[in-house]
């Protein structure tokens, strides 16, 4: 029988080759970098180009909206907290995203880089979900003069947070037993079920009396000023750059830790 | 209080949590990529 190709790959060779609907073409180019070698080879030069250029586009973005931004005629100076709380609350619910989908891949199509990427993501997205509830709380203090509320908006993205930890927890207990990539079966659903909280609190300033403000940026537009705005297009970008990078450099330390740990084990049966 | 203490307190706990996970992610590739190179440099 004929081996099924596609560039370069023999797809019906593949063990975790298993979806019943056939070879989509998404499917094959989502295997193309299934190989660890392939992913590195394009993950090390990638690292340092999002992180240089993620940061640089932070630090413009963050200096502008310290020092050439106007302050807001409401909120003053507090208003310049937005450009890295905005960043932060995405990244926050991104990771989540992020993960829930790595999860998807590990379990529909046994993708052999998900779970490395699932637990890469959990720290950084855990750190930004924090970011975001500190530079909220700090905002909250001088503009609602409160320093919290258990509205629907910080309840939820708590329970994030709280969601993270339970993840990492997990994460590492499979690691210990020796699961691929450190993420079992159960971590990686947990993943998945997890994300019912993220349109949770998108809609929540929708759905719930609030302290924090309705949706500011729809796909129909924005509510603030294009004078305020334009700088957090720069600091949304750098943070997510430099996101990706903190991603690739711990999904190639756990790379590298897999290589030791089973050449260690060669080495050990002689 | 002045409303720039609160920017700059949210500005310094942001970032200090980044550069605090960089340099952690960073530390943590490179070390394992060298074990892994100089196991790999043993044969």
């Amino acid at each position: 029988m004929a081996t099924l190709r596609f560039a370069g790959l023999a797809i019906d060779k593949m063990p975790y080759w298993r979806c019943p609907v056939g070879p989509a073409t998404d499917a094959i180019l989502m295997h193309r970098f299934a190989n660890p070698a392939r992913f590195l080879k394009i993950a090390r030069p990638l690292t340092g180009w999002l992180f240089w250029l993620g940061l640089f586009l932070l630090l413009i973005g963050a200096a502008c909206g310290l020092f050439v931004t106007p302050a807001d005629y409401l909120q003053g100076q507090t208003v310049r907290i937005l450009y890295i709380h905005v960043p932060a609350a995405w990244l926050g619910m991104g990771g989540w995203s992020g993960i829930a989908i790595a999860a998807l891949m590990q379990l529909v199509w046994r993708h052999p880089l998900a779970a490395i990427a699932g637990r890469a993501i959990a720290a950084p997205g855990a750190l930004f979900t924090a970011i975001c509830l500190m530079t909220g709380s700090i905002w909250g203090r001088p503009t609602w003069g409160t320093w919290w509320e258990w509205d629907g908006r910080m309840t939820s993205m708590l329970v994030l947070f709280f969601l993270y930890l339970g993840y990492i927890a997990l994460a590492n207990a499979s690691a210990r037993q020796g699961q691929q990539g450190g993420v079992s079966n159960v971590t990686a659903i947990f993943g998945l079920v997890g994300a019912v909280n993220i349109p949770i609190i998108n809609r929540s300033v929708v759905w719930w009396n609030s302290l924090h403000q309705g949706p500011s940026i729809t796909l129909r537009g924005s509510s603030i000023d294009g004078s305020l705005l334009w700088p957090l297009g720069l600091t949304l970008l750098g943070f997510s750059l430099l996101f990706g990078a903190i991603v690739l450099m711990r999904m190639r330390a756990i790379l590298a830790e897999n290589k030791v740990e089973a050449r260690m084990q060669r080495l050990a049966r002689g | 209080m002045n409303q720039w203490a609160f920017v700059i307190a949210a500005y310094a706990v942001t970032l200090a949590g980044t550069a605090l996970v960089s340099l952690i992610s960073w530390r943590g590739m490179r070390s394992a990529e060298r074990r892994a190179d100089q196991l790999s440099d043993r044969g």
